[in-house]
């Protein structure tokens, strides 16, 4: 055997623990390799400079053509006795054709802790709502919603920090999140980032220090889940989070949210179907944007309220086929002035999902946008998304 | 004077923590599936409580990770899962989600009940996903071969004896006297008191079965799964998915084909044309599907050959009948044993 031979079989060992001499006979379970690719094709009515207003998810297909929306690659597996990792590692080509790479989360969460408690330190996406935690693989529509966009910006609201998780004692279940996170970052939009590098909401920025607690991001999560009978459960949450945002020394930002999610599936199901699930996130965010004198702009302290939601409905029809519908709306406080990230929206969205196994599904969905910002006022998209999983993926959380 | 002796505190909190279940408190036990529970409550009796995730209706395969299983968990002494991978979707999920240290894997409150069975269905070669959802550790569905059942009682036995040793010798006779109503339920009564069946069920199927229980096979209800049976030794059946390979092998019959075209993707109307002209030629009389699986396939294939469906619990609960592990494999006996001496083919 060659060196580099020898370094294929070392490899082939330590990722998948095949030993091509002794068949599947040792099956160590060190990591968990899963690689998730996420594509997608479609038309917009809108042109490229409107349509990366309107697709404003970084994950969402936003250029009339062809979009490679995730290629995820994602490693898991028990640290030792005491602790878990993971990490996921995001590719893409962006609608200019530029290829990026982004730590997405990397993650250790305890094991042992006593009295319900688990800790989860690295990077990692908040703990806010629903949708907020989920990859894009595991969403029910090609694209995220209209408020997660504005609230959290194209990546979705993530950085590095630490939460501590309480299952409490309750007689149903219901669990807290507590969470300290870095505010700065370019997924850390409504706190010290912004899409734009010096403008927010129309305010010109500042850089600001971290000089105590308040600098930092403070999430608070209440999460409940109850059985409605043996066929349905809801999931109702209350979340909210508070942070300095970049107007100002006085600047600072709170977003609060609930979400609802209930999901119906007979005892006697094939594979899963049939099932009803409805899911639906209300956000409200108070921006409070500090006193601004300069060459640039001239501001008085004041409150920006932006507020917005959606509701959607999936139904598993038959073994392998959802269909589903989802209606979203979206608002910002004080004068129109055309702001995409503020303005008027709403959009209705109608998918139909095959999946030929668990690991590839081929969806196609429709939008029907309404905004200001446009100037026919209304768009339409047309897209299909197909994905693929390689490997080992972790189960989804109900 | 020391009015506070926190050393003394501390340890006794950690021996109240580590003492484990009280006199007289039950273990509580929460199992993956419905048989595992009913085996587990043969073998406990009163010293357990049994809770089951899956309620035997539902395909244990896919379940989705609720939260109400978290707390079903939450203060649970032992965990006992049917293992080979079947609860790999969902089984981390709920086990890190009940925050209950005392049962994640690798610890004593963490029981896989496929110790010690005779794995069928091994894939000796290299797997991959183009062959379906094949299971790498062999086929999972082994609880369906009632000597696995034995096989099974004596596992719990152990783990409750090791986790209360109390009551270890109850245990081991619990486990010893299900093992013997399983034995009588398969061999019938002509099973002499006190002889031991192990041999019996060590005549591999295909061979001949002992002239005492061969002759059952008219002696009405005192007849035993073995000799209701017996007649349709070589018989082929077509299954929905292939879940039946223990329940298949240990009865003789033989499989000819699943309605899935590859394990756990849906039947295709290429293979199922394929399957028909199999089945025709073949003249396979019954078609065996789980009572939660769909009606179209089975349906349509049937209309086409002439063969039977046959829909059976697969699991105890499965349904009304289904009460108990026995009274589970005695549906599924007397079910296939009914459509197969009423088909025509």
């Amino acid at each position: 055997m060659n060196v580099h031979a020898a370094r294929s079989l070392i490899i082939a060992v330590l990722f998948t623990g095949y030993l091509p001499a002794q068949g599947i006979a040792v099956q160590p379970r060190y990591v968990d390799i899963s690689l998730s690719g996420l594509f997608s094709s479609g038309w917009s009515s809108a042109a490229a400079g409107e349509l990366l207003a309107l697709q404003g998810g970084a994950h969402d297909p936003n250029k009339r053509g062809f979009t490679v929306q995730n290629v995820e690659l994602s490693l898991m597996g028990a640290v030792d006795p005491f602790l878990r990792g993971e990490a996921h590692l995001i590719f893409q080509i962006d609608a200019q054709g530029e290829s990026i790479f982004e730590l997405e989360e990397a993650f250790l969460t305890t094991q042992t802790l006593p009295f319900g408690l688990q800790v989860r330190a690295g990077t990692y996406f908040t703990e806010f709502g629903r949708l907020n935690p989920q990859h894009p693989h595991s969403w029910s529509y090609v694209d995220q919603p209209v408020i997660n966009t504005r609230m959290f910006g194209g990546d979705g609201l993530r950085g590095p920090g630490v939460r501590v998780a309480w299952l409490s004692p309750l007689p149903w279940y219901a669990e807290l999140f507590l969470g300290l996170q870095n505010a700065n970052g370019e997924t850390a939009v409504s706190f010290l980032n912004s899409p734009e590098e010096d403008r927010f909401l129309g305010r010109p920025l500042v850089d600001r220090e971290l000089e105590s607690m308040a600098d930092l991001l403070r999430s608070v999560r209440w999460l409940n889940s109850l059985s409605l009978g043996e066929e349905t459960t809801v999931n109702l949450g209350l979340s909210a989070l508070w942070g300095p945002n970049r107007t100002g020394e006085e600047g600072k930002t709170a977003i609060y949210g609930g979400d609802l999610y209930l999901k119906w599936q007979p005892l006697a199901n094939d594979q899963g179907w049939p099932f009803v699930a409805l899911q639906g996130e209300l956000m409200h965010r108070n921006y409070l944007a500090a006193a601004h004198s300069s060459e640039l702009f001239i501001g008085i302290q004041e409150t920006l309220t932006d507020m917005g939601g959606y509701l959607q409905v999936q139904w598993g029809l038959k073994r392998g086929w959802v269909a589903g519908v989802r209606y979203e709306s979206a608002t910002g406080s004080g004068k129109d002035d055309g702001d995409p990230l503020r303005d008027q929206r709403t959009r209705v969205g109608g998918n139909l999902t095959y999946y030929p196994s668990e690991f590839s599904k081929v969806r196609l969905q429709l939008n029907l946008d309404r905004a200001r910002f446009f100037e026919q006022g209304k768009a339409w998209g047309l897209w299909l998304q197909y994905e693929f999983l390689l490997g080992r993926h972790a189960g989804h959380k109900f | 004077m020391k009015v506070f002796n926190v050393k003394a505190l501390l340890m006794g909190i950690m021996i109240l923590l580590a003492a484990g279940p009280a006199a007289g408190k039950k273990l509580q036990i929460v199992t993956t599936t419905t048989d595992l529970k009913a085996i587990a409550e043969a073998v406990g009796g009163a010293y357990v409580s049994v809770n089951s995730i899956s309620s035997g209706r539902q395909d244990p395969h896919f379940i989705d990770a609720k939260p109400s299983y978290m707390l079903k968990l939450r203060k649970a002494d032992l965990f006992i899962r049917i293992g080979l991978e079947l609860e790999q979707g969902w089984e981390r999920l709920i086990l890190e989600g009940s925050r209950n240290r005392s049962i994640l894997l690798g610890s004593r409150g963490h029981l896989d009940a496929s110790a010690g069975i005779r794995r069928l269905e091994v894939p000796t070669g290299a797997v991959d996903r183009s062959m379906g959802d094949v299971h790498p550790l062999g086929n999972p569905h082994y609880w369906l071969d009632p000597y696995n059942a034995r096989i099974i009682a004596g596992t719990i036995a152990r783990r409750l004896g090791e986790l209360d040793p109390e009551h270890e010798a109850q245990y081991a006779r619990s486990a010893a006297s299900f093992s013997r109503q399983v034995d009588i339920a398969m061999f019938g009564s002509a099973l002499q008191e006190g002889e031991d069946a192990e041999g019996l069920w060590q005549r591999r199927p295909g061979g001949n079965l002992v002239p005492g229980i061969e002759a059952q096979s008219d002696a009405g209800e005192a007849r035993g799964w073995q000799a209701q049976m017996a007649p349709f030794r070589g018989v082929k059946v077509v299954t929905y998915h292939r879940s039946w390979s223990y329940f298949l092998e240990r009865f003789g019959l033989v499989a000819a084909g699943e309605l899935e075209s590859k394990p756990g993707i849906s039947p295709s109307p290429g293979h199922l044309k394929n399957l028909i002209e199999t089945m025709r030629a073949q003249q396979v009389p019954i078609i065996i599907v789980a009572s939660f699986k769909g009606d179209k396939a089975p349906n349509l294939v049937a209309a086409k050959t002439g063969a039977t469906v046959v829909k059976v619990p697969y699991s105890v609960g499965g349904n009304d009948q289904a009460g108990d592990y026995i009274a589970m494999m005695d549906q599924l006996v007397t079910r296939i044993s009914t459509a197969l001496t009423r088909s025509s083919l």
